[in-house]
């Protein structure tokens, strides 16, 4: 593997051959002295982010350090972005000075496959991070590392993933990837928040939460993503969150087993009330957790074998 | 399938250099070996744990722990030791899946760690996997065991407990073979 851009198509042994690496990851650095592998020794890697971001920063960051790479963070602001230079030349200028792969998160959808297809004569990785309302394969694959934590394999399994699906580069990726993993993915959100086309997305689609509810063994919530709605997609925070949010009523209408998840930032009281965010059948601090190893997988399967001459 | 005859060599261009018997027989003796050196049911004993290094080693090493238990009736703890990550040669293949790590319970710290494998060549995992355990926690002691060695050392390495020497060219390959992962025991020249 060169490059980590998409989950669309994803060979699904690929997939899990990550999930696996992750897990083991997880298991053999659990409740050890020293934190660190020295398997990316002499390894740089660059963040790239053009927009805000926490866990995922943070996520890759200390994976990359904990693999024993050299993790150098470039934001927009405060780099030459801000004088103006492209995305182009930027990701030119980081592969000459060296980095063996960048991770970059950008507004505009196909920003990473685009900085792929640049960087296609230097030997460096590209990680797409989230590019607009495209993709954003990492936190598919924790989230399906989370899910099979919590529920075994995928196979056959129900996830229904529910809110603002328009403007989510986590729902494209997710719907790929569990799709992939074999399990059957229902789309619970309004109308006007499904992206035209969803009907040739190998998904469910439905506008009834509580009738779904029943059957599911997992919920994925979604942020409303205020930032990139310009226009009325619902009447109001109080009528999406009646409709669409997550509330103590709801979480009894799931089978036991069935686990909760929000790709975070969590809008309280909007798509999740705070009592379901913290209770235990939430597996969001255990999203975060897996993250680090899930991302340290990637930097394996992308960093850790002989040239690639592509 | 009619016996193998020792050293005969079969049409796949196979040597058998250890059977199923000779395999048994072998294990059976490091345990005696591991007993006498570590004194491990002595009142003073150090605590003694087997750690397999995967894939192979795992199983010998859980192996190697029935027998201890067997003839000096203490139950040493086994785990196992992924060294993958470890590995100086992993820019020279394909990506190499990685294993499960799994510590005795209690951990390695002061314990004496005998590490188990399946065959000792260039002592280059065993290298990986000294600086692995440097990372899990201080063992008082490390020793190393193995079912084979087949020489050809590139480190400064050399094992505590060898079931069978064999010479052997650098490019013969030596295979172990376990009911656990092969349907039978044997050590096999190709």
């Amino acid at each position: 593997m060169r490059h980590l851009l998409s989950t669309e198509g994803i060979d699904p042994a690929d997939a899990t051959a990550i999930l696996d690496t992750a897990a083991n990851l997880k298991q053999s650095l659990e409740g050890r002295e020293v934190r660190k592998l020295p398997t990316l020794r002499g390894r740089t890697v660059i963040t790239m982010f053009y927009e805000n971001s926490t866990r995922t920063r943070v996520s890759f960051e200390i994976a990359g350090k904990w693999m024993s790479a050299d993790v150098v963070n470039v934001s927009s602001s405060g780099s030459s972005v801000s004088k103006g230079e492209s995305l182009r030349d930027t990701a030119l200028t980081l592969a000459a000075a060296g980095a063996d792969c960048v991770i970059v998160r950008h507004p505009a959808s196909g920003a990473a496959h685009r900085l792929a297809d640049w960087l296609k004569h230097t030997g460096t990785s590209v990680v797409n991070a989230g590019d607009g309302m495209h993709e954003h394969p990492t936190q598919a694959l924790l989230d399906a590392a989370t899910l099979r934590e919590r529920l075994g394999d995928l196979r056959d399994r129900r996830i229904a993933i529910v809110g603002d699906v328009l403007h989510s580069r986590v729902a494209r990726s997710n719907v790929h990837l569990l799709t992939a993993l074999g399990a059957h993915v229902t789309l619970v959100a309004p109308p006007t928040l499904l992206p035209s086309g969803v009907e040739r997305w190998p998904v469910t689609v439905s506008h009834d939460l509580d009738a779904d509810l029943p059957s599911q063994d997992a919920v994925m919530l979604l942020r409303v993503q205020a930032e990139r709605m310009h226009g009325g997609f619902f009447p109001s925070a109080r009528e999406y969150s009646i409709a669409y949010g997550l509330n103590e009523r709801r979480l009894a209408l799931l089978p036991d087993h069935a686990v909760v998840l929000h790709p975070g930032p969590m809008l309280r009281g909007m798509e999740i009330a705070s009592s379901v965010a913290d209770s235990p059948r939430a597996a969001i601090t255990d999203q975060v957790r897996n993250g680090v190893h899930v991302r340290m997988a990637v930097l394996y399967h992308l960093l850790a074998h002989e040239e690639e001459t592509a | 399938m009619a016996p193998r005859q020792r050293g005969a060599t079969d049409p796949a261009g196979e040597r058998e250099l250890l059977s199923a018997g000779d395999v048994a027989r072998t294990v059976a003796r490091m345990a005696h070996q591991i007993i006498e050196k570590t004194a491990l049911d002595a009142p003073s004993a150090p605590e003694v744990v087997l750690m397999g290094i995967p894939s192979r080693g795992a199983p010998l090493a859980r192996r190697l722990a029935a027998k201890i238990k067997e003839f000096s009736s203490v139950a040493v703890p086994t785990g196992t030791l992924d060294v993958t990550l470890y590995r100086d040669d992993l820019r020279r293949g394909p990506t190499r899946p990685l294993e499960a790590t799994r510590l005795p319970e209690g951990g390695i710290d002061d314990r004496l760690v005998v590490l188990v494998d399946d065959v000792l060549f260039s002592g280059r995992t065993i290298r990986a996997a000294l600086d692995a355990l440097r990372d899990h926690g201080r063992p008082r002691a490390v020793q190393l065991a193995v079912l084979v060695d087949r020489g050809h050392r590139e480190l400064p390495i050399r094992a505590d407990y060898v079931g069978k020497n064999v010479p052997t060219a650098r490019s013969e390959e030596v295979h172990v073979l376990l009911e656990e992962f092969d349907q039978r025991d044997g050590v096999v020249l190709r």
